[in-house]
């Protein structure tokens, strides 16, 4: 009996056994410390459809084997810079959405082409570099933030030059505009149509693009490139391919994911973005070399879930201390490290 | 060109363009460092060097604990973070029941007393910190950097919860002491070092313009001694310079120490800079020649094969695993106690953040002294600190001086560090590629 309770855990995956047990037991919890179940689902449909696009950014560069997109800053702040932009020309509403992700496309295919070549020079430590390379890029868009004269005042500072840390989407009628479209409730849950929508049709989008031949190239170069290289794929322009398709979910999913917060988080708010993304991909069974479309959606389920509900139920029975982002920490790295575990010594590449 | 750089250097194999490469760092620092200087006037040349020395004597001892995991091959340990927070830890401890006693009319554990106990309780705590992460980075082969950047975060989650939740809600503390939160559960935002602050600075402090003076003199000497005197090989290498480089340095030295010796006779500017804590430097060179020792014994031979090659180490029947468990439990410890130092110096300790930029900031500091993922030498460290910090104060004055805009300064010296990783780690990464792929098709004809 216990042979076969381990072997279905190891089938479904340690890290993403142990976050399910843990949201159910927190899902109890939260109903036994008497809060607001159907408030706390809407919570978490929401933040679903906040963080699902970024997540789904891991797919195209674990697929074509450059690993989990650690680098994901520079997407975020290609979609940020296109928001901006907009905003600077007053687009408002849909028309700011809209434009914002024409602008955001274009931006993300450019980073994301020279992040992809980044890549390709540094087979074999490319988590690491793409790290710094993220961090880097946020710094540098720091300093755009401050130099570019940006001359909106809604954006900027009531004093002085620069953009704001935070800029207010209400004032351009953007707030919440794709999650309460179409939005209804049943009872007292509240389904964020137009966010879930999104999120559906560009897990669509990728599933199609690795079902065309370049798709499918891709994946076999991210499965076996000395096979791939030998049927005479072209692996270096593959993996370009695949980083600027991750790079350009980044920037719409920092789109989707700042009209649903309400604001745009500029300066060091995307620098540490992407350790969440690429942990809840882990905890839905993905690794640092495989990953899927339901690995995508149960892991920002179960992650996003955790930390849903991890907040009002630890600031209940432990008043006054800040537990659960602490228990985000060390369960986001815990479960990056498993993986890191897992994966197969740089040599034989 | 080549040819002429091949003279000075007395190396026949000497490549320009590698050479900027390798350098390139160094090189975007010193422009960097050159031009700040240039522009910023309101700079004072006493304040500049005070702080300066301020810095380096802090975070030198930090940035030596990075040597010895590059050189077992386990590249750039940003795990040095977890090793801070051990000392934090300590530090933690050791006030606490400090300011216990003082509230109690006793002196138990204050000034120098106070800091050994810090240093004594780290050791154990880092060293079972550093026998953990050394026993997962053995199982993240070829991953050791982005793991131990992640092992940073993870042990900062960790020590968050042991100084936000264990002390008070599991390990017994007094409700009335002034370092915890008024429910008594947690430890407050900072840490006040009482007396422990200057421990070890005021043992001992000299003016800076004679000690400089005397530093050159001995540089001097050194130089001297290594070309002439010195027997001629050290592991087959010579270490004697080449005659133009040897009379480069050599002059340098002696007008450099000409210069701090006027300054001290003539009471110029260079005397306002703040005294020297001769105890600190001291401990800084003496960890320098524990390092230097230690890569002399079987020990640090044994570091040297596992960074060349693990194969051919596990050949020569080298444990591998344990050399570098090892190697990390050093780095662990030596950055526990770099953290204490640092921390003496500060005089109070940010109980939440102090930690965070540990790892980023001391690695930065070597790679811009010239290490890479596979070298890094004792030399690079010193040069690296002086260098990165340099870069830290001229940063704000260069952002006011030419954009009129501090803040610019402030956000230009994030991306600096970030830069400097990135591109130096990049640039190995990428080089070490290329020869790899230089050398596959010979193998394959063989």
């Amino acid at each position: 009996m216990g042979k076969k309770i381990g072997n279905a855990i190891n089938r479904i995956g340690i890290p993403t056994f142990a976050v399910g047990a843990l949201l159910l037991v927190l899902l109890i919890a939260a109903g036994a410390l008497g809060q607001s179940i159907p408030t706390l689902i809407s919570d978490i449909l929401k933040r679903i459809g906040m963080n699902g696009v970024l997540v789904l950014a891991m797919l195209p560069a674990i697929k074509s084997g450059v690993g989990p997109n650690f680098a994901l800053p520079i997407g975020i702040e290609g979609g940020l810079m296109a928001m901006i932009i907009c905003m600077q020309f007053d687009f408002e509403g849909w028309g700011l959405i809209g434009a914002a992700t024409l602008l955001c496309i274009l931006f993300c295919s450019i980073l994301g082409f020279l992040y992809g070549k980044l890549m390709n020079a540094v087979k074999g430590a490319e988590m690491t570099i793409a790290t710094y390379s993220g961090f880097s890029m946020c710094a540098f868009f720091n300093i755009l933030w401050l130099a570019i004269p940006f001359s909106n005042r809604k954006m900027g500072w009531m004093l002085g030059n620069g953009l704001r840390e935070t800029i207010d989407m209400k004032k351009f009628g953007a707030k919440n505009i794709i999650s309460d479209f179409l939005a209804f409730k049943i009872g007292k849950v509240t389904i964020p149509v137009g966010m879930i929508l999104t999120l559906a049709l560009l897990c669509f989008i990728t599933w199609l693009f690795f079902q065309t031949k370049t798709g499918m190239a891709i994946y076999a170069g991210g499965q076996n490139p000395r096979f791939a290289e030998a049927s005479g794929l072209n692996i270096n322009r593959n993996r370009i391919i695949a980083n600027v398709f991750s790079t350009i979910l980044a920037g719409l999913g920092i789109i989707l994911y700042s009209q649903g917060y309400g604001y745009t988080q500029l300066y060091n708010g995307p620098m540490n973005m992407a350790f969440p993304a690429v942990a809840a991909v882990l905890v839905g069974g993905a690794t640092a070399s495989k990953a899927s479309i339901p690995n995508v959606l149960i892991g920002v389920c179960l992650f996003q879930g955790l930390m849903t509900t991890g907040m009002p139920v630890m600031n209940q029975i432990f008043t006054g201390t800040d537990l659960s982002d602490i228990m985000r920490i060390i369960i986001q790295n815990g479960v990056i490290l498993y993986a890191l575990t897992k994966v197969k010594s740089g040599g034989d590449r | 060109m080549n040819e002429l750089f091949r003279k000075i250097t007395g190396d026949s194999s000497f490549d320009l363009g590698s050479w900027i490469l390798d350098h390139i760092v160094s090189i975007i620092f010193w422009v960097f460092i050159i031009l700040g200087l240039l522009v910023s006037q309101n700079l004072q040349l006493n304040v500049f060097f005070s702080e300066l020395c301020d810095r380096f004597y802090r975070n030198a001892f930090l940035i030596l604990s990075l040597i010895i995991p590059v050189v077992a091959g386990l590249g750039m340990n940003f795990g040095i973070v977890v090793g801070a927070i051990a000392g934090q830890l300590a530090v933690i401890a050791v006030r606490y029941w400090g300011i216990s006693s003082e509230q109690a009319g006793g002196t138990a554990f204050s000034g120098l007393p106070g800091l050994l106990m810090m240093f004594l309780i780290a050791l154990p705590i880092a060293a079972l910190i550093g026998w953990l992460t050394g026993t997962l980075y053995n199982k993240t082969k070829g991953q050791e950097m982005i793991a131990s950047l992640i092992v940073g975060y993870f042990g900062n989650g960790v020590y968050q919860f042991i100084v936000l939740f264990v002390i008070g809600a599991i390990i017994p503390v007094q409700l009335a002491h002034p370092m915890i939160l008024y429910d008594g559960v947690g430890i407050r935002m900072s840490v006040d070092m009482g007396n422990v602050k200057y421990a070890l600075d005021n043992l001992w402090q000299v003016p800076f313009a004679p000690f400089m003076a005397v530093l050159c003199l001995l540089v001097f000497l050194f130089l001297i001694w290594n070309q002439f005197l010195r027997s001629s090989k050290v592991e087959g290498k010579s270490s004697k310079l080449s005659p133009l480089l040897f009379g480069v340095y050599a002059v340098i030295s002696v007008a450099a120490g000409v210069i701090f010796l006027m300054q001290y006779l003539q009471g110029g500017v260079l005397t306002e800079v703040r005294k020297v804590p001769v105890v600190l430097v001291l401990l800084v060179a003496a960890l320098a020649l524990f390092i230097s020792w230690l890569m002399n014994t079987k020990l640090g031979q044994d570091f040297r094969s596992c960074g060349m090659s693990q194969t051919i180490a596990e050949a020569n029947g080298i444990n591998v695993d344990r050399t570098r468990i090892i190697a990390t439990i050093i780095s662990t410890v030596l950055a526990a106690w770099g953290m204490i130092i640092y921390l003496q110096n500060m005089g109070t300790l940010n109980t939440y953040t102090a930690h965070n930029n540990v790892g980023y900031f001391s690695v930065a500091a070597i790679l811009v002294g010239g290490a890479s993922v596979s070298r890094a030498t004792i030399g690079q460290a010193i040069s690296g600190c002086l260098l990165f910090h340099a870069m830290f104060i001229l940063s704000p004055e260069i952002g006011k001086a030419v954009f009129g805009q501090p803040a610019l300064g402030e956000y230009f010296r994030t991306f600096m560090v970030y830069g400097v990783i990135g591109l130096s780690l990049g640039l190995y990464v990428w080089r070490a590629n290329k020869k790899r792929e230089l050398k596959q098709p010979q193998d394959e004809e063989a």
